[in-house]
């Protein structure tokens, strides 16, 4: 039979005697067989379109969000236009080890993109934005690295408390566990570079909330001692696609400088 | 249902065979962009943070 796409092809075709359905009624050899069939049929159509939803999900959410995600950061990174120091055509200068007071960035408003990190051990060109707030929807799953609000500003006294997805969006936190003690954590602030050094790890559950107290283990309601150190905390979840546990890696400031004087000599060395 | 869907669209077998691409295409769409953001905030791992 010759169809040709009319009007009245529009409608639905009735099944035609000859159809599987209706052999499949002759087959069941009693009456009611046939529906019973169709049900069947139907229910198993449905179970095999949940399953391939279930599976576009993973897809999604394993490597859709990733993609999405590095592309939408490395932009923020862009927009924000912020000047390399040899921008101006200069020669590549390695800045001077400040170990004064370091200035301090007043506090950004929620979901302001205030800060970079740079982490040499992730590779010369691993570069993320920090934004204000640890929100999944508005920091975490867009912008990348989020800002624990209450915790400290980079070089401030206290503890600069970070969070960020390890797998999908991006997955700024991927390969925490390759962090070393003494490996350089390169936060800069538009005109500030600080210059942290991992300092320990940790795996702990999630309700531990001390992690990111002001001197980090100081659970809270304990008497905090005086603060004289500068901490950065990275948390992230652990193991790997679960979130049952959270792994922390520790980072004292080691020294601060300028953007004007140049680049940190973490930066230049080849990895 | 599947069947009832591909009676129900018009054209001969290889016009069906491209709508119902086309709706799939439309379907994934859909799903990668609305349903999924919004499923992803109920699946308990993607927490990263401490406390809450």
């Amino acid at each position: 039979m010759n169809r040709t796409p009319t009007s009245a092809a529009l409608f639905p075709t009735p099944v035609r005697p000859d159809g599987p359905r209706r052999r499949h009624a002759h087959h069941g050899g009693r009456r009611g067989g046939g529906l019973v069939a169709g049900v069947v049929g139907v229910f198993g159509e449905l179970l095999v379109t949940v399953g391939v939803l279930l599976g576009l999900f993973v897809v999604w959410q394993l490597w859709w969000t990733d993609v999405e995600g590095a592309r939408a950061q490395d932009q923020i990174v862009a927009d924000m236009g912020w000047e390399e120091p040899e921008d101006d055509g200069s020669e590549v200068a390695v800045t001077s080890e400040h170990r004064d007071a370091p200035p301090v960035p007043g506090a950004p408003a929620a979901g302001e993109t205030f800060a970079q990190l740079y982490v040499p051990r992730w590779g010369d060109d691993y570069l993320k934005p920090i934004a204000e707030g640890t929100d999944k929807a508005t920091v975490l799953d867009t912008i990348g690295i989020g800002h624990y609000e209450g915790t400290g500003m980079p070089g401030e006294l206290g503890n600069f408390a970070t969070a960020a997805h390890r797998t999908t969006y991006g997955k700024p936190y991927n390969k925490v566990h390759e962090l070393e003690e003494q490996d350089a954590l390169v936060v800069r602030t538009e005109d500030t570079w600080y210059v942290y050094k991992v300092t320990e790890s940790e795996i702990v559950l999630p309700e531990n909330i001390e992690v990111i107290s002001p001197v980090p283990g100081i659970k809270p309601g304990e008497p905090l001692p005086e603060l004289t150190e500068r901490y950065i905390t990275l948390t992230t979840c652990h193991p790997m696609f679960s979130a049952a546990e959270r792994y922390i890696v520790y980072g004292e400031l080691d020294y601060w400088a300028p953007v004007s004087e140049g680049t940190p000599k973490e930066l230049l060395e080849e990895g | 249902m599947y069947a009832a869907l591909w009676n129900f669209l018009p054209g001969p077998p290889w016009a069906r065979a491209l709508l119902c691409v086309g709706l799939g295409i439309i379907l994934l769409a859909v799903c990668f962009e609305y349903v999924f953001p919004w499923l992803s905030d109920y699946m308990p791992f993607n927490d990263t943070t401490v406390g809450q």
